[in-house]
């Protein structure tokens, strides 16, 4: 036997040969093991998956459509309104005197569905810009950085208001003006990240293949910053879902029949002095379940993907 | 007797479930006025060690042995013991100037700030003292730079600032980490050549710290061989280089570029640094060494010799 | 003599400094990292160039490959000048000359195998070849710089940074290029791993009869691997010559200065480093005469105002006033 060989097969050499022997997982596959070994993130994902069935199923078993008026509660709503099983009123009725479940299915729908598509589409909006501005630098990143700054000092709900004056507020319209308002998000870190990034020498590897300088921003920046991509869309989408509350709470969100957490909450707010605390707390509840489960996948995936010590 | 002295060293680090050793069971001793050399590639432990004797070890770090300072242990210090030591008997130069600099502070007052905390001066007599070491490590126009900023000076300037810093105190064990890995050569030559008179002048001990065995050879009396966290010659540096005991110390001679002698091919030595994740069971060098034997893959070699200690099972007069 | 691979004749760099300026529109500061640089480079020859941080050796070799544009000059490959506004010229020029960094880690794309960053130079500049031939051209690639099949599917940062060097070297000679250029490719390795890099590129360099361009600031390793020497300071060439006779007879004041700095590792060697007093220019604000007056120990009257061009044999040349007494 070769000396060389009774080294490979030495005691504390032999297992770090076969350790040699294994193919190695991607970034990707390594942040998934450490994201499933986080218990609250992996409860928390459930908790969304609940909902997010809720909100696309749960109307099934209503017994009655979100806009439908049950004039035999009408007038009645505080005394005879609850939630009971009898009348098929699982979460009672609202001021009008509509199922609240029914209208609670609807209100996820529209909060998720805002939550999650105007969130990705905004923070893919802002990566865009934002790794555009820090790849080409110059007059391009002043003029977005200017952009920036004058628009994060507009107060956003003067752009809802706005939006509702001239064009409506359906929710299409509603997605798409959120998108406009949030177009800066993610827009700082993603640029700061690919001004970081592309003095890599690996960059400057890539322009040797003669590469262009958007397949170098699509095929060599973008897959190292995805998961700062991936995290912010975590906290943006929680933070939009409560902006779209906020905005339906103060009147200038989404338009009724439909309805979102935001406007149920509102109404039951202005209703919670009469008594009928049902239609405050039902909407409330999703609503909280949902922010803190979204903020727990954030911060399991933050746990997951910051490369800091590895 | 010896001014420090460290005994069974071992310093681990956690990452995640892992731990990476990266100092296994060093000794060695620093007399009064000793100038000794520590050196190892990326990897070998040579800084931790510093880090240790400082008290300035990363948190998710764990120490055992001994760092005896006059007889104290440092590694059983409170911080606020520790921190007298640190200002007054032990100080340490990093290798990046800056990191040891607070850009915002003018440097009259961070030299001055030291004495002023642990020997009670005044104002006045701190900024006087701040500027006899100024020209102590040769700032040239001393006397008007004094109120600038750290950035206001070049790379060579700063780092004889960070010099003057650790001399303040006049203490009697300076760690040097690489003092001059950062810096050109015409600025290192200058440099070593300034901590080379200091040191003359105050006779103050000198742990330098070092990959660079020309700096080593030109520098300090005795030399230590670091490899994979353990100790694997030390030796006064002529005899070191006259005839390297171990297999390393001769592999890493001989590995350097130089410039007086431009030989067809670089003698390199063979394989990568070891992996660190376990504690050593064998001589950590094994694996690349040219002079292996069965025996050197069972059992950790010790350190033996008077003169020249050296870690390997092998004759010096069997090594090729 | 045979004609050069590689020409370059006055080559200047200039960087414009948008920092510190009192509005956004006013005009920028220019910044000269390089000042006229030219030399001829014989194919299967290795040019070292040598100085200290900020002489703009790296600037110099990067405006070479493009990746920094020339403010002036031009550059012929095998005696063809170089657009470097012209795709099809830089197509050219970089099928023929690839490049080695000085970060071994950070010059290879952290999401990526190591066998696809080998493999992708093949994708741009031999798109003919199947995908079999591709992923045989690697593996012998990179068997030859002496990685293990095994570890094709593992990622950078499971590698050391020899080892991430030599897989460095296999991207930038897969595609068999002429022209290797070496932007300090071993000062971030330790020295026995540097070693092996340096034996490396100096066996490929005679398999392939490459023609290198290797700048580092170590003097020891410039000895070893080059046949002409260029040493510069401040974005100029101070002095050009054979190897051996840039470390054993300096002529240039600065050459001088820097050899007598470089540490000897012999204890019984004494060296007797020459100090250099007084301040380095601005590069912002050149002075009109020599680049290196404010710190040469021998400077003259002349120095202030006239600047040395580069004179002497073919062989070697010195930019000194001196040299003309």
């Amino acid at each position: 036997m070769s000396i060389a060989k009774k080294q490979m097969n030495a005691a504390p050499y032999a297992e770090a040969a076969a350790a040699d022997m294994v193919t190695s997982r991607s970034f990707w596959a390594d942040a998934r093991g450490r994201f499933l070994k986080n218990r609250m993130a992996v409860v928390s994902v459930l908790m969304l998956v609940l909902l997010v069935l809720f909100a696309i199923f749960g109307h099934t078993i209503a017994r009655w459509s979100y806009e439908e008026i049950d004039w035999t509660i009408l007038g009645k709503v505080k005394t005879e309104g609850g939630p009971t099983l009898a009348n098929g009123h699982f979460f009672g009725v609202d001021e009008l005197g509509r199922d609240l479940y029914a209208r609670v299915v609807q209100g996820s729908r529209t909060s998720l569905l805002v939550g999650f598509v105007a969130g990705t589409a905004s923070v893919l909006l802002g990566s865009v810009i934002g790794a555009s501005a820090g790849y080409f630098g110059g007059r391009f990143d002043q003029l977005v950085m200017g952009a920036y700054t004058i628009w994060i000092s507009i107060p956003y709900i003067i752009f809802f208001v706005v939006w509702k004056a001239f064009f409506g507020r359906s929710l299409t319209q509603m997605i798409l003006v959120i998108v406009l308002v949030n177009w800066t998000a993610g827009l700082l870190i993603v640029r700061g990240q690919v001004m970081m990034l592309k003095n890599r020498e690996f960059v400057d590897a890539a322009r040797m293949l003669g590469m262009s300088d958007f397949t170098i921003i699509f095929k060599h920046l973008m897959p190292n910053i995805l998961w700062v991509i991936v995290i912010y869309t975590s906290i943006v989408i929680p933070e939009i879902i409560m902006m779209e509350s906020l905005v339906s709470f103060l009147g200038v969100g989404i338009q009724e029949p439909n309805t979102s957490w935001g406007a149920l909450i509102s109404e039951g707010a202005r209703t919670m002095t009469f008594g009928t605390l049902w239609q405050l707390a039902f909407p409330a509840a999703f609503f909280v379940v949902a922010q803190v489960s979204l903020y727990y996948i954030g911060d399991g995936l933050r746990d997951a993907l910051d490369p800091k010590d590895r | 007797m010896s001014l420090l002295s460290i005994r069974n060293l071992n310093i681990r680090f956690r990452t995640g479930d892992d731990y990476v050793h990266a100092v296994n069971d060093v000794s060695f001793d620093i007399a009064k006025g000793q100038k000794l050399a520590v050196v190892g590639e990326s990897g070998s432990g040579k800084s931790q060690i510093a880090m240790a004797i400082m008290g300035l070890l990363a948190p998710n770090a764990e120490a055992s042995g001994e760092v005896l300072y006059e007889g104290q242990n440092l590694l059983a210090l409170s911080q606020s013991q520790l921190n007298r030591i640190r200002a007054r008997d032990i100080s340490i130069i990093f290798q990046d100037p800056m990191s040891s600099l607070n850009p915002y502070m003018r440097i009259e007052r961070q030299l001055g700030e030291v004495v002023v905390q642990h020997e009670g001066l005044s104002r006045r007599d701190a900024r006087k003292r701040a500027l006899e070491v100024m020209e102590a490590v040769q700032i040239p126009d001393a006397r008007n730079r004094l109120t600038a900023y750290p950035h206001e000076f070049s790379g060579g300037m700063r780092q004889r600032i960070v010099i003057a810093m650790a001399l303040i105190c006049k203490p009697k064990l300076i760690l040097a980490d690489e003092p001059t890995t950062a810096l050109d050569v015409t600025v290192q030559a200058q440099i070593m050549t300034l901590l080379d008179d200091i040191q003359r002048d105050l006779n103050t001990a000198v742990m330098l710290i070092t990959h660079d065995l020309g700096v080593v050879a030109g520098f300090c009396e005795d030399t230590l061989v670091l490899y994979g966290g353990r100790v694997m010659e030390e030796a006064p540096t002529l005899d070191l280089f006259d005839g390297p005991g171990h297999p390393y110390t001769r592999g890493l001679l001989r590995a350097v570029p130089n410039i007086s002698d431009a030989t067809a091919t670089l003698a390199a030595i063979p394989g990568s640094p070891p992996n660190q994740t376990r504690p050593p069971v064998a001589c950590p060098f094994a694996p690349r060494c040219v002079d292996v034997r069965d025996a050197c893959l069972e059992a950790l070699p010790d350190l033996t010799g008077s003169r020249q200690k050296r870690a390997c099972i092998r004759p010096v007069e069997e090594l090729t | 003599m045979t004609a050069p691979i590689l020409s370059v004749k006055d080559l200047k760099v200039t960087f414009a400094i948008h920092q510190g300026k009192r509005w956004p529109w006013s005009p920028a500061r220019s910044l000269h990292a390089v000042n006229g640089v030219s030399f001829d480079l014989s194919q299967g020859k290795t040019l070292g160039i040598v100085g200290e941080s900020g002489c703009g050796k790296s600037t110099l070799i990067r405006a070479i490959a493009g990746l920094v544009p020339p403010s002036e000059g031009q550059v012929w490959l095998d005696g063809a000048a170089i657009d470097y506004n012209n795709r099809r010229d830089m197509q050219t020029l970089r099928r023929r000359m690839q490049m080695i960094f000085q970060d071994p880690i950070a010059s290879l794309n952290p999401r990526m195998t190591i066998r696809d960053i080998v493999a992708e130079p093949l994708i741009y500049f031999r798109p003919e070849m199947s995908a079999a031939d591709r992923r045989n051209a690697t593996r012998d690639m990179l068997d030859r710089v002496g990685i293990p099949e095994r570890n094709f599917n593992r990622f950078p940062h499971e590698f050391s940074g020899g080892q991430c060097q030599r897989i460095g070297i296999a991207r930038a000679l897969v595609s068999a290029p002429q022209i290797l250029l070496c932007d300090e490719p071993v000062s971030a390795l330790d020295v026995s791993t540097q070693a092996q890099v340096i034996n490396l590129l100096k066996d490929l360099q005679a398999e392939m009869g490459l023609t290198l361009v290797f700048v580092a600031h170590d003097l020891g390793v410039i000895r070893h691997i080059s046949d002409d020497v260029l040493v510069m300071y401040m974005g100029g060439v101070m002095e050009k010559a054979p190897a051996s006779h840039v470390v054993d007879a300096p002529r240039h004041p600065y050459s001088q200065a820097l050899l007598s700095a470089v540490p000897v590792p012999d204890p019984r060697v004494k060296t007797t480093p020459q100090v250099l007093n007084g301040d380095l220019p601005s590069p912002i604000d050149l002075p009109p005469g020599c680049l290196f007056q404010s710190r040469c120990p021998k400077r003259i009257d002349a120095c202030r105002n006239v600047r040395p061009a580069l004179l002497g044999s073919a062989n070697r040349q010195v930019a000194c006033l001196l040299e003309d007494v």
